[in-house]
């Protein structure tokens, strides 16, 4: 039952995102891709939780990797989402 | 369900809420950057929250976030923006892997899983290491570390079916008992990363728009199967987010190359140079010096610049932004006018247009361009070719035929900077060059537009 449920959650999902995206215009394709990259490194809340204090050595080895790793995906594309889209700017708009 | 975690789990759905409505944000250049970090506090909140778990090993969290945020800052503010599409790529590829050691440290830890659990064990990891190796080889490929070409060889694409068919079978065997094939699982490490090389080596340079969006799609996809392996439905529905827009953004790129996905990851486009007769269009070239072209452009009302993936490699954005800028105030009207795949990842050119401070609302798409070309006096085409091939139009027998293209040929007047009479990445000869309306204006895009500027400065 619980597969089920959560195969429900992740059709819903998809759905929705692809509702959501086709509405991105291609001016904004590059900090959309970096940006959604980032969210990608969601892992690391899998990886994190999984990282019990009781684990074996081999399983503390590969989930601090997998925290580090992740922990590059999302800090730096965000990071580098907000760098691009500081960039963006309206003509005239004199904002920065 | 203790009391905490239900807070946890509910916390997980705020942060769901602000990643959808950061992603909803984030289709508007105004809103843009409070989407996107709408979108970052939504994770931060989550990472907080799920710190609050019990029993978790904060030594070894607090070592792995380090030497991650130390990383990823120094990524992220040293990149060079014509560098984008590589470190997209790179980060892309850090997703994917530490969804593939995530999944491995659970089945660590617990071997005997369920056969759904095993399943999205098995997926979690194979996507992952694709994703991995495959964004790992778009980066070598997108940073020049290793030849750009695509790579063919014959057999490969049944290497490639047997690979899959390797992977696949080593699934369903390790579905039906986890616990006792823990040799198995490795060798499902092992071909996931070399199916990643196997499967991206053989696609060329000018595709890698497709192939980043692709394996961003995949990387979402493997957080995604991750999220089964930990029963975490925060993982789920961030990961189909992002499995979903990287597929968005595949179809659009595919779309505007007039190719399907498969012709795209399974041709080698532009491997072997195009057997066409006779070399393909002929005729006389008209080639203008910086002086002809700055007469041109005095001249003229409307100008649109077509930029193409030359003016990244010649890092010519910022002159180019100058020249824009002397034209306006010559009372000229300029656009910049752009093609869905030009540069090498979707938008690539917006971004590096951005840097230069050309405001967003003078980048026009080309559906919005191509109807009004009649009337733009004079289109400057820089490092640009296959994406401005009438081929695409008229000659059926092109490679590229049926691709939309941005019609300058219908401008008044074309300038063409090019650095040689070299045909583009996709080997096709451009009729456009021997037009009559056509200027080639040859040299470094950079050098070239910087004679340019200072003919205009000299002529004020």
């Amino acid at each position: 039952m619980e597969a089920v449920f959560l195969i429900f959650v992740f059709v819903l999902a998809i759905f929705l995102g692809f509702e959501l995206i086709s509405k991105v215009p291609s001016t904004l394709h590059t900090p959309l891709m970096s940006g959604s990259n980032a969210i990608s490194g969601i892992t690391l809340i899998g990886a994190l939780a999984s990282l019990k204090s009781d684990n074996v050595q081999v399983a503390v080895i590969l989930g601090t990797l997998a925290v580090a790793l992740a922990t590059v995906n999302v800090v730096g594309g965000y990071a580098v989402t907000n760098r691009m889209l500081e960039m963006f700017k309206k003509k005239d708009g004199g904002a920065k | 369900m203790s009391s905490m975690t239900l807070g946890i789990n509910f916390t997980y759905i705020i942060s769901a809420i602000m990643f959808i409505i950061g992603l909803k944000m984030l289709s508007s250049p105004a809103t843009a950057r409070r989407g996107n970090l709408l979108s970052a506090a939504g994770m931060l909140l989550a990472i907080v929250v799920c710190l609050m778990n019990a029993g978790l090993d904060y030594k070894w969290i607090l070592v792995g976030m380090a030497i991650g945020t130390v990383i990823g800052l120094i990524a992220a503010y040293k990149v060079e923006m014509t560098s984008m599409p590589e470190m997209v790529a790179l980060f892309n590829g850090f997703g994917g892997i530490s969804s593939l050691l995530l999944a491995w440290s659970e089945y660590h830890q617990h071997p005997e899983l369920s056969v759904f659990l095993a399943v999205v064990t098995f997926l979690s990891a194979f996507i992952g290491g694709v994703t991995f190796s495959g964004s790992m080889i778009a980066f070598g490929k997108l940073a020049e570390k290793i030849p750009s070409k695509a790579v063919v060889f014959t057999g490969q694409h049944i290497v490639n079916a047997l690979i899959l068919l390797v992977a696949v079978g080593s699934g369903i065997m390790f579905a039906m008992n986890s616990a006792d094939n823990y040799t198995l699982f490795l060798v499902v490490v092992g071909v996931s990363l070399i199916f990643g090389v196997t499967s991206v080596i053989p696609i060329g340079g000018a595709d890698m728009p497709v192939v980043i969006s692709l394996l961003n799609s995949y990387s979402g996809i493997a957080a995604c199967a991750a999220g089964f392996v930990v029963n975490n439905t925060l993982l789920i529905v961030a990961g189909a987010l992002v499995g979903a827009s990287g597929i968005i953004l595949t179809k659009i790129m595919c779309k505007a190359m007039n190719r399907s996905l498969s012709n795209v990851l399974f041709s080698g486009f532009g491997a072997k140079p195009q057997a066409k007769g006779a070399a393909g269009p002929q005729g006389e070239i008209r080639p203008a010096t910086a002086e002809d072209v700055y007469y041109i452009l005095e001249a003229a009302d409307t100008v649109a610049i077509v930029p193409g993936y030359g003016l990244a490699v010649a890092q010519a954005q910022h002159v180019v932004c100058e020249l824009g800028e002397l034209l306006e105030k010559n009372g000229t009207e300029v656009m910049y006018a752009i093609h869905p795949v030009a540069g090498r990842m979707p938008g690539h050119m917006n971004v590096l247009l951005a840097e230069a401070n050309v405001p967003y609302d003078q980048l026009v798409e080309m559906d919005d361009i191509n109807p009004k070309m009649e009337t733009v006096d004079v289109c400057v085409v820089i490092g640009a070719n296959d994406v401005v091939n009438p081929a695409a139009i008229d000659d059926e027998s092109s490679p590229i035929y049926g691709m939309p293209i941005i019609e300058t040929h219908r401008a008044k007047t074309v300038i063409v900077l090019k650095r040689s009479m070299n045909p583009g990445f996709a080997g096709i000869q451009n009729a456009l060059f021997f037009n009559e309306n056509t200027r080639m204006y040859f040299g470094d895009a950079k050098v070239a537009i910087q004679a340019l500027v200072a003919e205009f400065k000299s002529g004020d």
